[in-house]
């Protein structure tokens, strides 16, 4: 068994309550940093921890928090983003649901450290029970003196509201969930300036994770030394993987990182292997925007090493032959997925949730997910594949935030990976139509038909 | 894009109306714009699950905004309905993890059990099947959101189960 | 501050961004800009037209930035080098966003007021192709009556959040916002209500394209038909100075006076762009001269025009007329024995 620090107690019995939770060392952390250790001091334990941002990109939380401006002298502010709604990715709500009070005790750790005296979690709408149980434990937190005025006679006030958002993936992006909660729109801001300077109603604003922040109690009830010990290199501690699709055993696991791709996917401990009798196709690690993966690069990497499930092993080989940590949302698929009607469908939700705010995501998504319509129904032309590539190149990296990215990735890393696929959905049409025809007929034997040199 | 003039009952009750004080007091003072989003929610589930230009203009009133900014923030978001629905709103994730799990069947099934299109609610005004993005519990999938709580490893036999209890009127769509 | 562009140097204020810098210089280097506007508070960075390349981010971090930047929106720091028209990967990403931003664009300009003065139609002309790759149907939305002075045309919209700003900045009650989101956004009073505001004529004048068009002038004349002069007269709600556009003796449309970058110098009351449409209510000053290749330009159709050579001419008439023999169309409306002809025609055929 790996070391648990995130889940370790979310099987005791009502450890959703304050008492139980308060009973087995909860809060302990708030007690450590607010009467043994300055801000500052906590901050540089989550640095020398290396925890790095769980919600997806992985930037490295103690640098993150180092950027706040503390010289404004304007009140600062800690946003727990708990906007989970990337395809695959349900770790969060697990955590939020099960143990909410390790989310309310590390706001309050992470908060002091940042010298926040309001802070919020922003939670998606559509977690509706879980902001109710959210608002409970914040009520119970205060009501045991660790939330308000004066928290354990330090002279340090915080108080913690939720927010609920309701019904737009763009709000897991920062500046947009800021936007959101202050009661707008949800379109990203442009950057700089960065949230640590001008973030909600223009305050200096850190905007973490939930994981994350979940994460905080340990590093300061141990050590951030401790937590560095756990994992590979720059890839520490744990990691919360969401794992769905044809695999046996779904759900949400904590893994110490370097935990190799294989054993996660075949142990009994984790996924214990796939769903049925049909083979593994394909793989997305990290939620739906990271690149998929083909049955010979998940278990290896380009050059024959074992992947690990590490920030660095799993985009070893760049784009070309590597994909990304992500979020992790550990998406397993056997060969009856078909992978254009999977990439329509991520490109679906791309263009259901741009926020329309630039031109390349606004038309772009929408045109992609167009193009796909037509191949996945039997109408796609030779040329679409390249105008797919073309499309989604022209929407990477020129838009104000990520989703442009993440609408553009899943497409090109599909094509780069199967386009013998997409080949014979354009030329077999016929033989797409019902839905079935990789289980009616397995990919590989009619692959021939699709050989290059018919182009 | 649904703007067809329906007409609604505004019924802000003075328990409704302590619950949006109590939500603008979580921020400063000077930011009540920042209560919209959880009082939108509060008001839309007090109002059979929907919002009429009159109500939005209520809520512009009380948070002291101009209605415009209640209007762009309500068809931004898509848990805000801007026309009446059905009563209990099956609503099926139809990301890949979910198809995936056979949602689209599910859904399919579903519809053709209550004779309806995705969309229409039924002529008694008491279901509607809408499809939607990622609900974050693919884990559990096939997955629907029924009022506040999901509905998770659905079956065709789960979903007669759930029209019936809905027909029965024993679901609780929303926790007080 | 020294800022570098496309080779030229130039001394800018702390706080200056890109785009500004690149005006400053002028002429080819200047970023193509939709959103923009320098007087509207915290418009740009959203269209994409301007993006330019930082090879050098400055003088104490000489690091490239490794994606295109907003020019607009991207301060300029001391001994910064950027590559506007040079850099290939920057004419890459506007031809893009003209792509992306013609998709779904209509393509009326037949019958679309603002030919001639579009910021769109420019673009286009500089970064566009004349063949398009979107097949699809284009997206279209309901129409809107938002008032008797300001026609709606949301199919030609692009989104560049102008006129929004102008509500908020300029009067003391907006009306209309953006609805809905991704492709679908809109323009909107949400209520099909009368944007009715004393300074609501300038959402016209900034508008980039035909989205938002004068109603007044509606159909009235195609722009370059008109001769603009400067005007102003005394006005007790603006600065009363603006341009006539004349036909004639007949003034058909009052704007603001708009410099090289079609930004308005000063913003003017709906009394003097609706109102005032009589030439004894101004006092004319003098032909408004815009840059030199504009159609708008007075002395557009006074210059000698050369003779143009279309290679391709004899292969276009080649072409049509091969159509006509394919198509048979008739000239005239066909008598009783063309009809008789046809039909054996396309009987034996």
């Amino acid at each position: 068994m790996s070391q648990k620090i995130l889940l370790d107690k979310i099987n005791i019995p009502g450890i959703k309550t304050y008492d139980v939770y308060r009973a087995n060392g909860g809060y302990a952390s708030v007690e450590k940093a607010l009467k043994t250790l300055t801000p500052d001091e906590v901050v540089e334990e989550v640095k020398t921890s290396g925890l790095r941002g769980r919600g997806g990109a992985g930037f490295p939380a103690g640098m993150k928090w180092s950027f706040i401006d503390k010289k404004s002298g304007k009140p600062r502010h800690l946003v727990c983003n708990a906007d989970e709604s990337e395809p695959g990715t349900f770790k969060d709500r697990y955590l939020m649901e099960f143990i909410p009070h390790l989310l309310i005790e590390g706001m309050i750790t992470s908060s002091y450290a940042l010298g926040a005296n309001l802070s919020y979690i922003y939670i998606r709408g559509e977690y509706m029970w879980i902001y109710k149980i959210l608002e409970k434990a914040i009520n119970e937190a205060k009501a045991a003196g660790f939330l308000g005025k004066n928290i354990l006679g330090s002279g340090y006030d915080l108080d913690l509201y939720v927010h609920c958002g309701a019904g737009a993936y763009i709000c897991g992006e920062e500046t947009a969930l800021i936007e959101s909660l202050e009661g707008k729109r949800g379109n990203p801001r442009i950057k700089p300036p960065f949230p640590a300077i001008s973030g909600l109603w223009s305050n200096p604003t850190v905007v973490n994770n939930v994981e994350t922040i979940a994460a905080v109690p340990w590093i300061v009830n141990n050590s951030g030394a401790d937590y560095a010990k756990i994992g590979i290199g720059r890839s520490t501690g744990t990691k919360l993987i969401s794992a769905s699709g044809h695999i046996k055993n779904p759900g949400v696991y904590e893994i110490e990182m370097g935990l190799s791709v294989y054993e996660f996917m075949n142990s009994d401990e984790y996924l214990g292997g796939m769903s049925s009798d049909r083979p593994l196709k394909a793989f997305v690690p990290g939620g739906s925007s990271v690149p998929v993966l083909p049955a010979h690069l998940i278990f290896k990497t380009a050059n024959g090493e074992d992947r690990l499930m590490t920030y660095e092993s799993l985009s070893d080989g760049g784009f070309a032959t590597g994909s990304m940590l992500g979020s992790g949302g550990f998406i397993v698929y056997n060969d009856t997925a078909c992978i254009v009607r999977n990439t329509w469908n991520f490109s679906r939700f791309y263009h259901h949730e741009s926020c329309g705010q630039c031109s390349p995501c606004r038309e772009g998504t929408g045109w992609m997910e167009k193009v796909l319509n037509r191949i996945e129904n039997g109408y796609g032309r030779e040329e679409d594949i390249d105008l797919l590539l073309s499309i989604q190149s022209k929407i990477e990296g020129n838009t104000i935030c990520p989703l442009g990215d993440a609408a553009a990735w899943p497409v090109a890393a599909a094509i780069r990976h199967f386009r013998d696929e997409f080949e014979y959905h354009i030329r077999f049409p016929e033989k797409i139509k019902n839905r079935d025809h990789f289980v009616a007929e397995p990919f590989e034997k009619v692959k021939h038909l699709v050989a290059k040199e018919l182009v | 894009m649904e703007r067809t003039h329906h007409k609604q009952e505004i019924n802000i009750t003075e328990t409704l109306m302590n619950r949006i004080n109590e939500l603008i007091s979580y921020y400063p003072e000077d930011k009540r714009k920042s209560a919209l989003l959880p009082v939108l929610h509060e008001v839309q589930d007090a109002h059979e699950n929907w919002l009429s230009i009159e109500l939005m203009d209520k809520v512009a009133e009380i948070i002291q905004i101009k209605p415009i900014e209640v209007y762009e923030v309500v068809s931004f978001y898509t848990m805000y309905n801007q026309r009446p629905i059905g009563k209990y709103m099956f609503e099926f994730c139809q990301t890949s993890p979910c198809c995936l799990n056979g949602v689209e069947d599910l859904m399919d099934y579903t519809c053709e059990k209550l004779g309806v299109k995705v969309g229409e609610p039924t002529v008694d005004g008491l279901f509607e099947v809408r499809g939607v993005e990622c609900l974050g519990a693919c884990g559990y999938a096939p997955i629907m959101q029924l009022g506040d709580f999901y509905k998770e490893h659905l079956t065709k036999e789960k979903v007669d189960q759930l029209i019936e209890d809905c027909k029965n009127d024993i679901i609780i769509l929303h926790d007080k | 501050m020294k800022v570098t562009i496309d080779g030229q140097s130039i001394e800018v204020e702390p706080g200056t961004t890109i785009l500004q810098a690149a005006r400053m210089i002028g002429g080819e280097v200047v970023p193509p800009a939709m959103c923009y506007y320098s007087k509207l508070k915290g418009s740009g960075g959203k269209c994409r037209c301007c993006l330019v390349e930082v090879a050098k981010g400055s003088e104490a971090d000489p690091r490239p930035m490794p994606k295109l930047m907003a020019s607009c929106v991207t301060g300029c720091m001391d001994g910064m080098e950027v590559n506007s028209k040079s850099s290939p990967r920057v004419q890459e990403a506007r031809k893009s966003v003209t792509e992306f931003l013609l998709i779904n664009h209509p393509l009326d300009c037949p019958v679309c007021d603002q030919a001639g003065e579009c910021d769109l139609q420019n673009l286009s002309f500089e970064h566009g192709k004349s063949q398009s790759r979107f097949v699809e149907e284009k997206r279209t939305f309901e129409p809107e009556n938002i008032g008797e002075n300001i026609q709606l045309h949301m199919n030609r919209c692009i989104l560049c959040y102008r006129c929004v700003m102008v509500a908020d900045q300029l009067t003391d009650d907006r009306v209309h916002g953006v609805m809905d989101r991704g492709d679908h956004s809109n323009i909107s009073t949400c209520i099909s209500k009368a944007i009715d505001n004393e300074f609501s004529g300038n959402m016209i004048d900034v508008c980039p394209v035909g989205a938002l068009t004068d109603k007044t002038f509606r159909f009235k004349s195609r722009v370059w038909f008109n001769k603009p002069y400067n005007a102003h007269r005394d006005c007790d709600k603006c600065c009363g100075k603006t341009t006539v556009w004349m036909f004639g003796d007949e003034i058909q449309r009052v704007t603001g006076r708009k410099d090289e970058y079609h930004e308005v110098d000063e913003f003017i009351c709906n009394t003097c762009r609706f109102d005032k449409k009589e030439v004894t209510d101004w006092i004319i000053e003098g032909p408004r001269v815009f840059e030199k290749d504009s159609v708008i330009n007075q002395n557009n159709y006074t210059r000698k025009l050369e003779k143009v050579e279309i290679a391709t001419e004899e292969k276009i008439l080649l072409g049509r007329e091969q159509d006509r023999k394919k198509i048979s169309m008739a000239e005239f409306p066909l008598t009783e024995e063309d009809i008789i002809n046809q039909k054996s025609l396309s009987n034996n055929g």
